[in-house]
């Protein structure tokens, strides 16, 4: 370790709940970062990542958490100790941070230019049209266009990546020595992501400024990090230079997590199972109506948005088939189409042969069980004042299955998704998100589907319980036949899961083919530069060595 | 990453046997404690009036009128010469009967009405636009007006007074059914072939009860209110029956001679709205996971 | 913007036709015979026919309804049947002395209830939270007559400052126009002081929790200008949408308020119009409060555009 002065050092921190009964949630931490020095704290959720972040800035939810112990070091003044006027001198100046949400962590009814302006009004005495010059500046440098009129925006006007800029340029404006970055790439697209990342490192470079960088993204670690702190239940368990840490990790965890995380090789395609054709999707269209407005009788009327244009594709018994494209491509439209949950404006779907596509309510019931779907957040998509027995039994009894017959099968799946028996008399809230998300896997196998939709169905999961759900996804298709269309924006895991892939963009099809040609060796541009930006590109985490 | 944590695990929390739980093993503050203990003296006051009451209320005794306090008489007498405590003991069955009739025939209506035009979009513009047009009849008005054209009993004084609270009900409800099926496990049931009765009811309807219970005390309270006012105003149950708003409007010429025969009525009846207000309080604490969250 | 007003003032006419229907429909499918019930127990055959004729009620009912809503239209709301007058014109006498009240209530709530309600949501939890709040719960409980007469016994009874009851018009004296409005604006707005100062606070608490309050807390701004720059203009709509709702809760107010402190305006107007049974003035009154509702929710809609840029019509 360098023997400068540090510009950040956390010291033994012990964080608790604010209770009469306080639980640990960081158990003395101490780590420090050097000027120009990027350190990131990876773990998964509940590791108390966060938490370090929020404490340094001042910003513990009140009333909820406190700090209990140890010495936060900012340029060698201890942040616990300072009073709330000096910490609020130091926030925006000395130290700053950017959030995971650039959607809400700009005041919506205050343009962007007063809000950065306020920085500088509450920290320096400048006049307001030296000011404005300054804040011009700084929307200058992170590369965002026509400033001027940027300046006069309100923060609904722009996109989620143009506002991490202006967060960072806020964050920057009076050259702190310390940025904090807590996830603020996460809500982004990975192209988005990429451009943000380099800014970051350019400007950090520029300044030489200190970042402390949280993430739960192990590609992101590869990209940017210095040194890496891995934390696990709010210890940090390992630290180290990332090259280190990535390629000979000490502890056993870190080298499951690491291990968890999917290659980007895709995975050969599988023998054909069956020659049995199980959903056929031909020329699928929904376009939605342009919004009326009271002028629209005198007015042309305007073309509608087409979320699905055109799209087709057949997926066979035992297969998977990935849809990939960022937010926006029309993707989830397309799995709510295909499942009937919304009308499609035009096109062909069949299930088995069976068109399903034009069949009013009642003519849709009898085909309905034959295509299931697992949603994407694990807490909503089980009903909480139902047992998971209850849940499970719903769509057989609906289909006529007698209530003990069902009961037994249920018994039956839980313990195919490797659940323990007893879970059948339980509620969803006592179950974690994987635990959830394979009852949803459950349920969806209670009704003996052809195929399943998986809409982003482990997003929301850590790596490693993500890592455990996919391979139960795997099994279940092995010993099943089951043909699964997977919805994903991560091209990490759609490379280990697909056999075949259909990237989208803008309602489009962009490539379509056997995973190893689309992702391996892509013929589309914009595939190509999808591969290229995806974090950790360089690295193959699960062999621990740099990617071939 | 944290926030989002707490965030997810909200909709758990809103299982009906946690929160059942919750209502009886939270430690209720001090205030919900008195507010229950008043509201339970009244409701045993009107329960045990006769026995109670050491006069019939209606007794008319001229030769008695006017009088002030008196052993005999523990409050003095009205202009008619009747007993004024008794009269504000047994002024207690009124209020109370109102109160949680007008709130029980609220859910009856308001409920499968806001659950249907959640569900249903036709239904949804034909009757929200009706009862837009109710909402913007202030209530005390439409009180008055169906009072005062049908002869004023206990049932129509409760209809008068429901009829206005309606659409706030089915708003409540219609808001709730909206936003939970939206819900993928709504959708799921669709998918699994559940029919639309059995999601109203199954997956739809239990979401509901939380707010529904909340906005009922808020309803009952409201309601011992508009009885009240309208007895106040002249418009309500004939003179001679003993209520709380009676009593006043009939003190209202004596007031300043003697201000005891406004004072005990109103004192009971604030007492007993704000009895059920608190409880109102107490239960939205316990019941809504977003105040919950608020006040950690 | 424009099409925005010109749309929600489309939106307004289905409103306003069911209230213009229920009123009239109250009337007419009301049980028994509404001549004979307007016309009282004591009235003799010939008066109840006069009454029927007076309010057409001979004609078939759909006749009955365009005549009524053709004369609405031109302003028309019919004659009074007690004093034979027509019902605007006893309408606009009584303007004056509701007016000044309304007004006078509502700038009392405005001054006293936002500031309250955001100290509240910036102390949560401390002494000033909980007094705010219990306070608000009681001004909402106790009937508005309740609070009026508390006020008279001790500030015009026992302290002698202010007169009991009674108005005088703005042009008798200004002096003499105030003493006697401030009781009875102090008895309206209890009621709505509480009840903004809760929404107030709950919407403040809503917002305070935002990202972005954390954002303008992490770039060191003072509490002050978190407090009222960032968060009050957020939590605005919501309270201003709480103003809207609260206009029924006004009405009443006003209503009993003119009662306790024998002011002669349109509150007592339709009391001694509903204990005469003077239906024509009934539904008047109806049918412009309702009208007055819709107007006042219009204009709340429309400065949802000011304090919110998201808004765009």
């Amino acid at each position: 370790m360098s023997t400068e002065n540090p510009v950040l050092k956390v010291d033994s921190l012990v964080v608790e709940t604010d209770s009469k009964d306080p639980k640990q949630i960081l158990k003395g931490i101490s780590f420090e970062i050097q000027p120009g020095e990027t350190l990131c704290l990876v773990g998964e959720s509940g590791s108390g990542k966060s938490v370090s972040s929020l404490t340094t800035m001042g910003l513990l939810p009140q009333g909820a958490l406190r700090a209990a112990g140890g010495r936060i070091l900012l340029d060698g003044e201890d942040l616990l100790q300072a009073s709330p006027k000096r910490i609020s001198e130091l926030r925006g100046s000395r130290m700053a941070m950017i959030f995971q949400e650039p959607m809400t962590a700009l005041n919506p009814v205050l343009t962007v230019g007063r809000q950065l302006d306020e920085v500088l009004a509450c920290h320096t005495s400048e006049p307001a049209n030296k000011r404005r010059e300054r804040v011009l500046d700084a929307l200058e440098q992170v590369h965002l266009p026509d400033i001027e009129r940027m300046y006069d925006s309100y923060p609904h006007q722009l996109s989620g990546g143009q506002r991490q800029r202006i967060m960072i340029a806020m964050a920057l404006l009076l050259k702190p020595k310390l940025l904090i970055a807590d996830e603020p790439t996460t809500a982004l697209d990975v192209t988005t992501q990429h451009q943000i990342l380099k800014l970051i490192r350019e400007l950090q470079e520029k300044h030489g400024t200190a970042v402390l960088f949280i993430t739960h993204d192990m590609g992101v670690v590869a990209d940017i990090a210095h040194r890496v702190c891995v934390m696990h239940f709010g210890v940090i368990v390992e630290q180290g230079e990332v090259k280190q840490i990535l390629s000979n990790p000490q502890k056993q965890y870190t080298r499951d997590l690491l291990s968890a995380v999917p290659s980007l090789t895709p995975r050969e395609a599988r023998a054909l199972r069956g020659p049995r054709l199980v959903l056929d999707v031909a020329e699928l269209v929904k376009e939605y109506a342009p919004p009326r407005s009271l002028l629209s009788w005198f007015k042309k009327p305007k073309a509608g948005t087409k979320a699905v244009n055109n799209i087709s594709f057949k997926l066979y018994e035992g297969r998977t088939l990935g849809i990939v494209g960022e937010s926006g491509s029309g993707k989830s439209t397309l799995a709510r189409c295909v499942m009937r949950l919304i009308d499609p404006t035009d096109g062909v779907i069949r299930v088995d042969g069976q068109q399903i596509s034009g069949l009013t309510a009642v003519g849709l019931k009898p085909h309905r069980h034959r295509i299931q779907m697992i949603f994407q957040d694990p807490y909503r998509s089980l009903n909480p004042r139902r047992t998971v027995g209850d849940s499970l039994i719903e769509g057989p009894m609906n289909y006529g299955a007698q209530r003990e017959a069902a009961l037994g099968r249920a018994a039956e799946l839980l313990q195919l998704v490797g659940l323990p028996a007893d879970a059948i008399d339980r509620f969803p809230h006592q179950f974690s998100g994987g635990q959830r998300q394979r009852i949803a896997i459950a349920r969806a196998l209670a009704m003996e589907p052809d195929v399943i939709v998986a809409d982003e169905a482990v997003s929301a999961l850590d790596v490693s319980v993500q890592a455990q759900v996919l391979a139960l996804l795997d099994d279940i298709q092995e010993r099943l036949g089951i043909a699964v269309l997977f919805i994903t924006h991560d091209l990490r895991v759609a490379a280990q899961i697909c056999d075949d892939v259909l990237v989208m963009q803008r309602g489009k099809v962009v490539e379509y083919g056997p995973a190893s040609d689309v992702l391996g060796n892509p013929s589309a541009e914009y595939t190509r530069q999808l591969i290229e930006v995806a974090p950790g590109r360089s690295w193959d985490f699960a062999n621990f060595s740099p990617a071939s | 990453m944290h926030a989002q944590t707490v965030s997810t695990e909200m909709p758990a929390s809103r299982g009906i046997h946690k929160l059942m739980s919750k209502v009886f093993r939270v430690r209720p503050k001090t205030a919900t404690i008195i507010a229950a203990t008043i509201l339970l003296l009244i409701v045993l006051m009107a329960i045990f009036a006769p026995m109670i009451a050491t006069h019939d209320p209606v007794e008319l005794s001229p030769a008695n009128r006017l009088q002030g306090m008196s052993a005999e008489h523990l409050l003095g007498t009205d202009a008619y010469g009747r007993d004024l405590f008794s009269r504000v003991v047994y002024g207690a069955q009124v209020s109370l009967t109102v109160g949680l009739g007008v709130a029980f025939l609220c859910v009856l209506i308001g409920l499968p009405l806001g659950l249907l035009t959640g569900y249903f979009r036709t239904l949804d513009a034909i009757l929200m636009r009706f009862m837009d047009g109710l909402m913007a009849i202030p209530g005390i008005l439409a009180a008055i007006a169906i009072v005062s054209l049908t002869s004023a009993n206990l049932w129509t004084l409760m209809v008068a007074i429901m009829v206005p609270e309606i659409p706030q009900i089915v708003r409540l409800v219609r808001s709730q059914v909206l936003a939970t099926r939206e819900e993928a496990f709504v959708e799921a049931a669709v998918l699994m072939g559940t029919p639309t009765r059995t999601i109203l009811w199954r997956h739809l309807m239990p979401n509901t009860f939380a707010p529904l219970i909340v906005q009922c005390t808020y309803i009952c309270a409201a309601a011992i209110l508009t009885e009240a006012t309208l007895s106040f105003l002249g418009v309500g149950l004939s003179s001679e029956t003993p209520t709380w708003g009676n009593i006043m409007s009939e003190g209202r010429i004596y007031f300043q001679l003697n201000p005891s025969m406004i004072l005990w009525a109103g004192l009971l009846l604030s007492l007993c709205i704000l009895s059920v207000n608190l409880l109102g309080d107490a239960a939205r604490d316990a019941l809504d996971p977003k105040m919950k969250r608020r006040e950690g | 913007m424009l099409g925005y007003f010109i749309r929600r003032l489309l939106a307004a006419i289905p409103v306003m036709l069911v209230v213009a229907l229920s009123v009239f429909l109250l009337l007419r499918l009301s049980p028994g015979d509404p001549a004979t019930i307007i016309a009282g127990e004591m009235a003799d055959a010939e008066q109840v026919n006069n009454i029927r004729t007076a309010l057409g009620l001979n004609e078939p009912l759909h006749t009955q309804f365009f005549i009524w809503i053709g004369n609405l239209l031109q302003g028309d709301f019919g004659t009074s049947l007690i004093s034979q007058t027509s019902v605007m014109s006893m309408i606009s006498q009584r303007l004056e002395p509701t007016i000044s009240l309304a007004l006078a209530a509502i700038t009392l709530t405005v001054i006293v209830a936002v500031p309250l309600g955001v100290i509240a949501a910036w102390k949560q939890g401390k002494w000033i939270d909980n007094l705010v709040m219990s306070t608000s719960v009681v001004g909402f409980s106790v009937p508005v007559f309740v609070i009026g007469y508390i006020l008279i016994q001790v500030f015009a009874i026992e302290l002698k400052w202010l007169p009991v009851q009674g108005y005088r018009s703005i042009d008798e004296g200004i002096g003499e126009f105030i003493s006697r409005l401030i009781l009875p604006a102090m008895t309206l707005s209890s009621v709505y002081i509480a009840l903004i100062a809760r929404m107030t606070r709950a919407s403040m608490l809503e917002v305070l929790g935002e990202d972005y309050i954390r954002t303008a807390r992490a770039k060191g701004l003072g509490q002050r200008i978190v407090l009222f720059r960032h968060a009050l203009r957020n939590a605005a709509v919501p309270i201003l949408t709480v103003v809207g709702a609260g206009f029924a809760l006004m009405v009443s107010g006003v209503v009993v308020t003119e009662t306790v402190f024998n002011i002669p305006g349109l509150g007592r107007l339709i009391v001694d119009a509903v204990l005469s049974r003077d239906y024509p003035v009934i539904q008047a009154l109806i049918l412009l409060t309702a009208g007055l509702y819709v107007v006042i929710n219009l204009l709340i809609d429309l400065s949802y555009a000011i304090t919110d840029p998201r808004i765009r019509y």
